[in-house]
C-alpha cells in the first residue's frame, strides 16, 4: 500500500496549502484531510510538518489566521488566504504549470525527436 | 503580526501553538474513533500520522523568525552572568578599553572639529576660495596666511568672474566696542554685501546684508550681530534689532541677527558682529586698506554655478589672471619687486570647511596623535586578548563538555564573542564620556594667553561612527581571536587531561607569544616617538635666540585718541619712551618698529653694487642693550642721531657675511630701494651686532638684519612698541607703565606681552606633543610590561612540574631563573628588532614636527630600546624568581 504513495516534491507543500486555503477558511486538520482526499491518498504528508509551513506562510502574510468557534464547539485556528497570498498562489500555479509542461515535453521525447 | 510583536508575545504564541496542535490531535482521534478504532488505537494512529511533536513544535518556533533574537538574549544574559562572576577582570577590561577608546575619540573629536566638519551653511561643498596659486609670496603688506587678496583685486574678481553664481569677500578684525574710557575688545568681520546670500544663511531676527547694502560711500549702514553676541549683549531681546552699538567710537545700528549655528567662516574663532566693507571709510577713516593695491587682507569665497566643477573654476580663474593683474598692479615699487606680483596666477580651493588657524598649526600633530592613541589601544587590546585566552584556557573543560554534548563551534564562538561585545560596549560608552573630558582639557591646554578656541566639540555622527568602528575593531581583536581559538579545543583531549596543565596548549601559547612580541615592537615605536618629542621640545626650550627673553616686557602704546598732529607722531613716541625710561624699576627700555618673532619687514638694498634684501627695523638707542644683543664693533645709536642728522645703520653678522664678506663693515654704505611711503635712502653703517633669530625659534639660519635709528623712521604712526628690561615683577612694571602713561594722557592705551610667555606659548604645540607622546609612550611600555609579566607567569604555571623535576635533579635556582628569562630574551630580541625597523619606517612622518635632531637619531632609538629592555627584564624577573622558589617536593606531589 505504501508503494502507491509519493512524497511531496520539495517546495510544493506551500503551493498546495495556499490552493486549499483559497477555497475558504480552514483549520490545520482540515487542510491535512483535504490534501489527502483531493490527491486520492497518493500524496504522503506527515501531518505535523504542515504546521511549520502554515506558520511560515502566516508570517509572510500569505495566510491570515483567526481563532473562531468550530464544529466541535471549541475555538480552532482558521487560516484564510490574503490578497497577497492569492497573488502568490497565481504566480506559483503558473510557475508550476510551466515546469510540469516542460518536464512533460522532455519525458515525451522519443529517440527520433532528439535529432 | 510583525516579528517584534511575535517576539514580545512569546508566551501567548506558545499557548496558541500548543492548543492548535492539540486541536489537530483531538480531531484525528475523534475521526479514528468514528471509523471504529478503539481509544488506544486511535491515539496511536494520531501520533503516528502527526510525527514527532517536539521537533514540530521547535520547527514552528523557528518559523517565527525570532530564534536568533532569543538565542542572542541567552548569550548576552550568560555573558553578563560570567562577567559578574569575575568583577576584577571585567573592571580591568572595561577601564582599559574606556581609556583607550576615550583617548582615540578625544583626538578624533578635535580633528573632526577643526578639519572634517563642514561650515554650517547651505551646500558647503559648493563653496570655493579664490587664491593666488602657491600663495602670494609675502609681496606688499601681508598677513601670514598667504591666501588673502587686496581690495582692488576683490573688486576686479567680483566684476569679471564667471564661475560663481555669487561671491563675497571677508576678513575678521579686532574692534573696540562701547567707546568711552574703557572700550572692550571685540571681534568683527568686514564683509561684502553678498556674504549671507552666498552662504545661504538667513536672519533669525531682523535682516542680513544684501548686495545693495555694500556700495562705495555707504557711510555707516548698520551691523549684523552673531547669535552668541545677541544673547550675551542683548539677552536675546527682540529690541536688539534697531538698537545702537558703539564700534570704534562710531554709533552703528543693529539690523539683524545670524542663526545660532553660524560661527563665521573661521573654525575655532567667533565673531561678534559683521560690518559691510563699504563702511570702513566711515568707521575707520584713514585706513588705506580699501585703496591700497599692495595690502593683502581679504579672503574671497564664491558659490560655484550649477555644473561648474572646482577644476573648471580654477582654469577659468587662471585664464582671467592677466586681466586681473593688469588692472591692479601696485605703484611705487621698483620693477624688480613687481615681478612677483605680475607672475600671480589665480586658482580656487574648496572652502566648505572654512579656514582655521588651529588647523594649520595642529593638523599634523593631531593626525600623529590619533596614530599614537590607536597604537596604544592596540597594545591594550593585545593585553585583553591575552587575558581572555587565559580565561578561556581555564574554561576549556566547559567548552569540551558543551562540544561533546553537540553544541556547534559557531555557537561557542558566538557565546564567547558576546562576552567581548559586552565589555567593548561598556568600554565604548565610558570612552565617549571620557573623550569629552579629554578633548575639552586639550583645548584648554592649547589656549594661548587665555584665548580659548571656540570649537564645537559636541558629538556628531562622524565621532559616533568613529567610536563605533574603533569599538568593533577592538572587539574583533581581543574578543574574536581568543573566542575562535578556544572553540578549537579537542573535546577528547581536554576532557582526558583533567585538571592537570594541558600540554596540548602549545599552539595557543605561541599566539600569546606573538601578542607580546608585537606589544614590545609597537611600544618601542611609541617610546622612540616620545623620546624624540621630549628631546625636540627641550632643544627648543633651551635654544638661545641671541637675545634676552627673560625679564623683558613688550608694551604696545597707542595714542591715536590723543590730539597729536601727524607730523609730531615721531616726537611724541620719543617723548613717551623717555617717560617710560624714567620709571626707577626699569633698567633699560627701547622702542622698535618690529619686535622679534612678530612679523617681518624686508627691504630691497644695494651694497657696493651687490643687490639683495635684508630685514629692516628702526630702533631707539639702548635697543641692543635692552635685549642683551652684543655690539661687536662700532657704536650704538645715540641721542645725536636725529631726524636731520646723516642716516646711519647698525647691521648683523649675517648681513656682513651676505653683503660685505671679509670687509670691515663700518663706514660702508647701504642703498635702500623705494617703496610706497618709504623713499629711497642711503645709510652709513656705524655698528655691527651679533646675529639673533628673527622669525622664530625654529629658524636655522638668521637672515641678514639692518637697524636704523627710530628717530629716522620715515612713516610714523600714532603708536609705539617699547621693549622693557626690568628684573622687577612683571605686574609691578606693567602697573608702573600704565600709571606713567595715564599721567601723560588718559586717552593713551597700553597693552603688554611678557616676552618669555609669548615664546613659551608659541611652543604650546611642541609642549603638547612632548607631554602626550611621553605619556602615551610610558603607558604603552607599561601595558606591554603587564602583558609580558602575564605571559611569563602563565608559562611558569604551565611548567610547574617540569621545574620541580629539574630542581629535584639538581638544577640551581639560578638555572631556573635563566631558563625562564631565556624566554623573555627571545621575545624581546624579536620585538625590539621589529620595533626598530618600524621606528625607522615611521620616522619620515614626524620629521616636520621635531626640531634639532634627526627622526632616525640612533642615540634616541638606542636609549628607547635600552629603557624597554631594562623594564622588560624586570617585569619577567619577578615571575622567574617565583619559579625558582618552587619547592620540588610540593610541585611533584601536586599531581
Amino acid at each position: 500500500m505504501d508503494s502507491a504513495k509519493s512524497d511531496i516534491p520539495q517546495g510544493t507543500l506551500d503551493l498546495l496549502i495556499l490552493k486549499i486555503a483559497a477555497l475558504g477558511p480552514i483549520h490545520g486538520y482540515g487542510i491535512a484531510q483535504r490534501l489527502q482526499q483531493v490527491s486520492r491518498d497518493v500524496l504522503q504528508v506527515q501531518q505535523g510538518s504542515l504546521y511549520p509551513a502554515l506558520h511560515r506562510l502566516e508570517n509572510k502574510n500569505y495566510l491570515a489566521a483567526e481563532w473562531t468557534e468550530s464544529d466541535t464547539g471549541r475555538d480552532a485556528k482558521f487560516y484564510r488566504l490574503t490578497a497577497k497570498g492569492r497573488k502568490q498562489l497565481e504566480a506559483e500555479t503558473a510557475n508550476w504549470s510551466r515546469l510540469a509542461e516542460a518536464i512533460g515535453l522532455v519525458l515525451d521525447l522519443s529517440a527520433g525527436d532528439a535529432r | 503580526m510583525n516579528w517584534l510583536s511575535r517576539l514580545l508575545q512569546k508566551n501567548k504564541m506558545e499557548r496558541q501553538l500548543q492548543s492548535e496542535l492539540e486541536d489537530h490531535f483531538n480531531r484525528q482521534v475523534a475521526d479514528d474513533l468514528r471509523a471504529g478504532m478503539t481509544e488506544a488505537e486511535a491515539r496511536r494512529d494520531a501520533r503516528l500520522k502527526f510525527g514527532g511533536l517536539d521537533k514540530i513544535t521547535e520547527d514552528c518556533r523557528d518559523a517565527r523568525g525570532t530564534t536568533w533574537v532569543t538565542s542572542t538574549i541567552h548569550d548576552v544574559r550568560y555573558a553578563l552572568r560570567t562577567l559578574r562572576k569575575s568583577p576584577g577582570f571585567t573592571a580591568t577590561a572595561i577601564l582599559t578599553l574606556a581609556l583607550g577608546i576615550g583617548a582615540n575619540a578625544a583626538i578624533f573629536q578635535l580633528l573632526d572639529a577643526v578639519r572634517l566638519r563642514s561650515l554650517p551653511v547651505a551646500e558647503p561643498s559648493r563653496l570655493a576660495q579664490v587664491e593666488v596659486r602657491g600663495g602670494n609670496h609675502g609681496f606688499g603688506v601681508n598677513s601670514s596666511d598667504e591666501t588673502s587678496l587686496t581690495y582692488p583685486l576683490w573688486l576686479q574678481i567680483r566684476d569679471h568672474q564667471q564661475s560663481f553664481s555669487t561671491v563675497f569677500a571677508w576678513r575678521t578684525i579686532g574692534f573696540e566696542l562701547g567707546g568711552g574710557d574703557r572700550p572692550r575688545d571685540s571681534t568683527g568681520m568686514w564683509v561684502s554685501g553678498g556674504i549671507f546670500q552666498t552662504l545661504g544663511v538667513n536672519a533669525v531676527k531682523g535682516r542680513l546684508f544684501r548686495v545693495e547694502d555694500d556700495k562705495p560711500g555707504c557711510g555707516i549702514s548698520g551691523a549684523v550681530i552673531s547669535y552668541p553676541f545677541w544673547q550675551t549683549e542683548f539677552g536675546g531681546q527682540d529690541s536688539a534689532v534697531g538698537s545702537r552699538l558703539i564700534i570704534n567710537d562710531h554709533p552703528v545700528d543693529v539690523i539683524g541677527v545670524t542663526p545660532p549655528s553660524f560661527f563665521g567662516l573661521e573654525v575655532g574663532a567667533k565673531f561678534d558682529f559683521a560690518l559691510p566693507v563699504c563702511s570702513m571709510a566711515a568707521i575707520d577713516p584713514g585706513n588705506p586698506m580699501l585703496s591700497r593695491r599692495d595690502y593683502f587682507w581679504l579672503r574671497v569665497i564664491g558659490r560655484l554655478k550649477p555644473g561648474v566643477t572646482m577644476a573648471r573654476a580654477s582654469s577659468e580663474f587662471d585664464a582671467l589672471s592677466p586681466g586681473l593683474i593688469e588692472a591692479t598692479t601696485p605703484t611705487g615699487y621698483v620693477s624688480k619687486a613687481l615681478e612677483v606680483y605680475k607672475r600671480y596666477r589665480f586658482t580656487v580651493a574648496p572652502a566648505g570647511n572654512g579656514v582655521s588657524e588651529l588647523r594649520r598649526t595642529y593638523d599634523d600633530s593631531l593626525w600623529l596623535l590619533l596614530g599614537i592613541t590607536g597604537l596604544v589601544l592596540l597594545i591594550a587590546c593585545a593585553n585583553l586578548a591575552s587575558l581572555m585566552l587565559a580565561r578561556a584556557s581555564t574554561r576549556s573543560r566547559e567548552m569540551a563538555v558543551r562540544l561533546a554534548l553537540g553544541a556547534s563551534r559557531w555557537r561557542l564562538v558566538r557565546q564567547l564573542l558576546s562576552e567581548g561585545l559586552m565589555i567593548t560596549a561598556a568600554g565604548a560608552v565610558a570612552g565617549v564620556t571620557l573623550a569629552g573630558i579629554f578633548s575639552r582639557s586639550l583645548v584648554r591646554f592649547l589656549a594661548s594667553n587665555g584665548d580659548q578656541a571656540e570649537l564645537n566639540l559636541s558629538l556628531d555622527w562622524n565621532v559616533l561612527a568613529f567610536v563605533a568602528s574603533v569599538a568593533i575593531f577592538t572587539c574583533i581583536i581581543f574578543g574574536l581571536v581568543p573566542a575562535f581559538r578556544s572553540s578549537l579545543v579537542d573535546p577528547g583531549a581536554a576532557l582526558k587531561s583533567g585538571s592537570r596543565g594541558t600540554t596540548a596548549g602549545g599552539e595557543r601559547f605561541s599566539f600569546q607569544r606573538i601578542l607580546v612580541i608585537s606589544q614590545i615592537a609597537v611600544s618601542l615605536v611609541l617610546l622612540v616617538g616620545a623620546f624624540l618629542f621630549v628631546h625636540s621640545f627641550r632643544n627648543l626650550m633651551t635654544i638661545n635666540p641671541g637675545f634676552r627673553t627673560h625679564d623683558v616686557i613688550a608694551a604696545y602704546v597707542g595714542f591715536e585718541k590723543v590730539n597729536v598732529p601727524a607730523a609730531r607722531w615721531g616726537d611724541f613716541s620719543h617723548d613717551l619712551l623717555e617717560h617710560i625710561r624714567s620709571i626707577p624699576q626699569i633698567e633699560s627700555a627701547a622702542s622698535v618698529t618690529h619686535l622679534p618673532f612678530a612679523g617681518s619687514w624686508t627691504s630691497g638694498i644695494d651694497v657696493n653694487g651687490k643687490a639683495g634684501s635684508t630685514k629692516f627695523s628702526w630702533a631707539s638707542p639702548d635697543y641692543f642693550q635692552t635685549l642683551g644683543i652684543p655690539l661687536i664693533a662700532g657704536r650704538d645709536f645715540s641721542a645725536t642721531d636725529t631726524r636731520n642728522s646723516p642716516h646711519v645703520a647698525v647691521v648683523s653678522e649675517s648681513f656682513v657675511r651676505d653683503f660685505l664678506p671679509g670687509a670691515n663693515p663700518i663706514g660702508q654704505v647701504i642703498h635702500v630701494a623705494a617703496e610706497p611711503n618709504f623713499p629711497a635712502t642711503t645709510y652709513e653703517i656705524i655698528g655691527l651686532v651679533r646675529d639673533t633669530k628673527y622669525s622664530g625659534l625654529r629658524e636655522q639660519v638668521p637672515p641678514p638684519e639692518a637697524f636704523a635709528p627710530a628717530s629716522q623712521f620715515p612713516y610714523p604712526s600714532p603708536e609705539v612698541d617699547v621693549l622693557i628690561h626690568s628684573a622687577a615683577a612683571p605686574s609691578a612694571v606693567i602697573a608702573a607703565v600704565r600709571a606713567k602713561m595715564a599721567e601723560r594722557s588718559s586717552a593713551i592705551s597700553v597693552d603688554f606681552d611678557i616676552l618669555q610667555e609669548e615664546i613659551e606659548s608659541s611652543l604650546l604645540g611642541e609642549r603638547m606633543m612632548a607631554m602626550l607622546s611621553g605619556f602615551f609612550g610610558a603607558l604603552a611600555a607599561l601595558l606591554a610590561m603587564v602583558g609580558l609579566y602575564g605571559v611569563i607567569s602563565y608559562l611558569v604555571a604551565m611548567r610547574h612540574n617540569e621545574i620541580g623535576i629539574r630542581m629535584a635533579l639538581g638544577a640551581s635556582r639560578r638555572n631556573i631563573v635563566a631558563l625562564i628569562l631565556r624566554q623573555t630574551i627571545v621575545m624581546l630580541a624579536v620585538g625590539v628588532f621589529v620595533g626598530v625597523l618600524l621606528s625607522l619606517a615611521a620616522a619620515r612622518s614626524v620629521a616636520s614636527l621635531i626640531f634639532g635632531l634627526a627622526p632616525t637619531d640612533p642615540l634616541t632609538i638606542f636609549a628607547a630600546a635600552a629603557f624597554l629592555i631594562t623594564v622588560a627584564l624586570l617585569a619577567s624577573y619577578i615571575p622567574a624568581r617565583r619559579a625558582s622558589r618552587i619547592d620540588p617536593m610540593i610541585a611533584l606531589r601536586h599531581d
